[in-house]
């Protein structure tokens, strides 16, 4: 059989076939995607490619305590450079009159102290807070990739988006073309460079380090083509959302209990 | 090490500016080749008299910048040594990979058609030229054509319009393209905006106006040489109208983000009013905007009124604002665009950086450099005029004084 990218297999695949998927496309809201997704999923599992991997990240922000445990994990395995996060996690808290405060003190390798009394005295008592827990998307149309003028940003055939460190000018068109602050040039090697899910060590079969240690199982790692999987029945199971959906980038990181105010 | 001061909650990676003053440079630069060459087209491609003592120097004007156009680029790369992949291994998605192609068209055309200009003036000087080494390289300059005849002049120009009507395409390609390197990015709501390529082209050709009048005014002021009036007049004329449709598509690009208020607005109404407020605001869009166009408005208006000396002065002094107007509107765009946070919850402070690869001083150097390039070829070609304002000393000895030095003109076919 001629080997089918994603897209492809996606577009005939998917619902009533393409007409469906097209229209998808075009008035492409979080569900669809996700709708899209399901059905490669269940398709894909049946027969047709079954060894086929595309990985998926979710991050369920209603497990995440804020421990900072996986952002000095990925610290830790991928030598990530002071001042530079491949993963973060951000807390917003809640003050009467609909005031959110957001923080992320060193990204939270350090966790999270209580809100500041000063912040208190300006903004109230503080009623409700929540983290989310932050990486790059791996997005299906990604603007990185996109924009990158000497094609060093790339697509693996798992989905996942890469940087070819020995190919980058450090020229960090991608840096702002991304929408969600993953990328930075690391200032020793003059590169882009970001989250990886860990491909070194998720081609292997094991799991992202920051999925590893994560206390609370707020994050699922796994291949999103295979429908037994547990991400796969996580995302049919629960109201899933992605970031900044509006701009179309089509994140493949999802969320579970994101809400409205986080960009 | 730069210093980043960072309000609100700015995401983590972002805790710098990473594209700094050269890249404010980098469009500034380009910017003026393609104003400059507008100029030099008029006069050689659309017959624009008025125009004729400054088409020479216009053509100079930008080649000279364009040669140093990627020297901003260079120095901002993290690592500069692999420049080249942008040639070698382009990614037809993106509109930066264009570049090197856009480019490199681009200063080849320039090339030629200085080369066709100038023919007649390095057939002269190879053979009348004061010493034989400069003899030899006009001779190589020349690449051994010396025919001048007046049908050999006729095809030259021919050549040349040709040229011109892939150059004026070309220059605004490559301007309006730099727009869309910033325009496309719609990560980035001060930069997306399909007006991005239009306002970039527009404040280009004002710049590269501005920077003719300028230079022409300001050199011949110090050799001592008269100002041909009704030159400055007709640039002051170019200039006036470019400024206006430059300014009020900026204006209605602000307008229009403040009326469709996107949830984005909030953060850019912010930028503006704050972080922006003395660049643009009191720069670009009041003093830099307001004082030049009712300066030039008057000018020409008053034409008659006025004597040349007050008007030359007038344009000299709206000219000079329109190019800081210019710099203002690179840096806004380039520098602002990267002053607030995608959490849109959050600004950074940018302190400029003197010393240091991508710093103030480097930015001068660079600057400079088209300036010491064009001082270079004024030894070589006459920056202004025809053979007739040869300084005495680059001719050999005991040419008759009355010889015919003029060269048949190749008449514009009008
Ligand atoms: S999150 Fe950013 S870096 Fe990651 S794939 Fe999407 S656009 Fe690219
Ligand atoms: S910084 Fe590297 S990966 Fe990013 S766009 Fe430039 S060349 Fe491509």
């Amino acid at each position: 059989m001629k080997k089918m990218n994603r897209r492809e297999f996606l577009t005939k695949t998917v619902g009533t076939g393409v007409k469906t998927f097209v229209f998808g496309n075009l008035v492409c809201t979080t569900a669809e995607l996700l709708q899209d997704k399901k059905s490669f999923a269940n398709s894909a599992s049946k027969k047709e490619e079954p060894e086929k991997v595309i990985f998926g990240f979710l991050v369920d922000t209603r497990k995440c305590i804020g421990c900072g445990s996986c952002v000095r994990a990925d610290k830790a395995e991928n030598g990530v450079p002071e001042g530079f996060f491949r993963t973060w996690v951000e807390r917003y808290t809640f003050f009467p009159n609909g005031r959110v405060l957001v923080d992320s003190p060193k990204g939270a390798e350090d966790g999270f102290w209580p809100v500041k009394e000063d912040k208190e005295r300006t903004l109230g008592k503080p009623y409700h807070h929540y983290f989310v827990p932050k990486l790059c998307n791996h997005c299906i149309d990604t603007p990185c990739i996109q924009v990158c003028p000497v094609g060093a940003s790339f697509e693996t055939k798992e989905g996942v988006i890469l940087i070819d460190q020995k190919r980058c000018v450090g020229c960090a068109y991608c840096v702002q073309a991304c929408p969600f602050g993953t990328r930075y040039i690391n200032p020793e090697k003059g590169v882009a460079d970001k989250c990886t899910w860990c491909y070194h060590r998720t081609t292997q079969g094991l799991k992202p380090a920051c999925v590893e240690v994560c206390p609370v199982k707020a994050r699922i790692f796994g291949n999103i083509s295979d429908s037994e999987s547990e991400i796969s029945k996580l995302l049919r199971d629960n109201r899933v959302q992605v970031l900044k959906s509006y701009l179309g980038t089509r994140p493949k990181t999802r969320y579970i209990g994101l809400d409205s105010g986080v960009i | 090490m730069h210093h980043y001061f960072v309000e609100g909650f700015v995401l983590p990676n972002q805790n710098q500016i990473w594209w700094t003053i050269l890249i404010v440079l980098y469009p500034y630069i380009t910017g003026i080749v393609a104003g400059a060459f507008i100029i030099s087209s008029l006069y050689h491609v659309f017959n624009k008299e008025d125009l004729k003592p400054v088409s020479r120097f216009s053509l100079l004007m930008a080649f000279a910048f364009l040669l140093f156009a990627t020297c901003p680029l260079l120095g901002h790369l993290g690592r500069p040594e692999r420049a080249l992949n942008i040639m070698l291994t382009p990614n037809p998605t993106s509109a930066m990979a264009g570049f090197g192609f856009i480019y490199a068209t681009y200063l080849i055309i320039l090339a030629i058609e200085i080369w066709l200009v100038y023919r007649p003036d390095i057939v002269y000087l190879s053979k009348h030229s004061s010493s034989m080494l400069l003899r030899k390289l006009y001779w190589l300059l020349s690449l051994g054509v010396d025919n001048v005849s007046k049908s050999s002049l006729e095809s030259d120009h021919k050549v040349m319009i040709f040229l011109a009507s892939i150059g004026i395409p070309a220059a605004c390609t490559l301007h309006g393209y730099v727009g869309f390197i910033f325009g496309a990015i719609k990560a980035n709501p001060w930069w997306s905006s399909p007006m991005m390529p239009v306002i970039f082209l527009l404040s280009a050709i004002v710049s590269g106006i501005a920077m003719v009048l300028v230079c022409y005014q300001a050199i011949h002021y110090l050799k001592g040489r008269a100002i041909d009036s009704q030159c400055t007049q007709a640039l002051m004329g170019y200039l006036w109208l470019f400024a206006i449709i430059d300014v009020a598509i900026e204006l209605l690009e602000i307008i229009n983000h403040a009326y469709m208020a996107n949830e984005d607005w909030e953060v850019l109404h912010e930028l503006v009013m704050t972080k922006l407020f003395v660049s643009y605001v009191v720069i670009q869009m009041l003093v830099c905007s307001v004082i030049p166009i009712g300066l030039l408005g008057a000018a020409i208006i008053f034409r008659k009124r006025l004597s040349d000396r007050i008007r030359n002065a007038m344009g000299f002094l709206s000219a000079m604002l329109l190019l800081i107007q210019v710099l203002a509107m690179r840096w806004n765009v380039v520098i602002g665009g990267q002053m607030f946070s995608k959490s849109f919850r959050g600004f950074l402070r940018f302190d400029v950086e003197v010393f240091g690869r991508e710093g103030l001083l480097v930015a001068f150097a660079i600057f400079l450099m088209p300036f010491i390039t064009l001082g270079i070829f004024a030894r070589l070609l006459p920056l202004w005029g025809p053979i007739e304002t040869y300084p005495k000393k680059w001719l050999r000895k005991g040419l008759p004084e009355k010889q015919n030095l003029t060269f048949p003109e190749p008449a514009h076919p009008s």
